[in-house]
């Protein structure tokens, strides 16, 4: 049996990177599929409640991103989690070098979460790298 | 027959009409039908492919100048 399983790792600071992670997560959340995204190092940040807003283009299709009217990451996370139960979770690790907490965090953001979970809980599906 | 919701997703890109679409989902009852409205051709294919999986029913696409026109039933 096929696992519906998306394990997602966002570290990057990127727009590109960001909206990909974004939009594997909600679609694939929406589309049946039990995801988890598990944010750590320069991702961490847009995760927080006073975080920033705007992430920077890594190339040209960035800068065309932020003209048009692409939805936006933070909307595409917030969509995957309401509309498709997905689960976004910090690392711990990452929470404690930056020394905030879950109350520091988005609403939708979840517990934060260690690699050792992370690692079991993504065994059987697929595994996405951002 | 019932009116259809219209979504209207002009202008957003993939995949904002399709969350569009299922957000307004939410809010209606079974049997009753969405129109999106979208722009972006990459959603006019992917949402019949979304309907298909989840198991709603896709009435119908047509394209009027540049919007395409995605009709979904409701199914459960």
């Amino acid at each position: 049996m096929s696992s519906n399983r998306i394990s997602i790792i966002l570290t990057s600071d990127k727009r590109e990177q960001l909206q990909m992670a974004a939009m594997i997560a909600s679609v694939g959340a929406v589309s049946g599929n039990e995801v988890t995204v598990f944010i750590s190092m320069n991702a961490l940040q847009y995760f927080l409640k006073d975080g920033p807003e705007r992430a920077p283009a890594a190339g040209a299709m960035g800068e065309i991103l932020e003209r048009k009217k692409v939805p936006h990451f933070m909307t595409l996370f917030e969509q995957a989690v309401e509309l498709g139960d997905a689960k976004i979770l910090p690392c711990s690790m990452a929470m404690d070098v930056l020394e905030v907490g879950h109350q520091d965090m988005k609403p939708f953001v979840g517990e934060a979460m260690g690699l050792t979970t992370f690692l079991d809980d993504a065994r059987d599906g697929q595994v996405w790298s951002f | 027959m019932t009116e259809k919701r219209v979504i209207d997703a002009r202008g957003s890109f993939c995949p904002g009409p399709l969350m569009e679409l299922i957000a307004g989902l939410k809010m209606m009852q079974v049997g009753e039908e969405a129109e999106v409205l979208s722009t972006d051709k990459g959603s006019a294919n992917d949402i019949p492919e979304w309907v298909k999986k989840v198991g709603h029913a896709h009435i119908g696409t047509n394209e009027e100048s540049g919007v395409w026109h995605v009709t979904v039933r409701k199914m459960k």
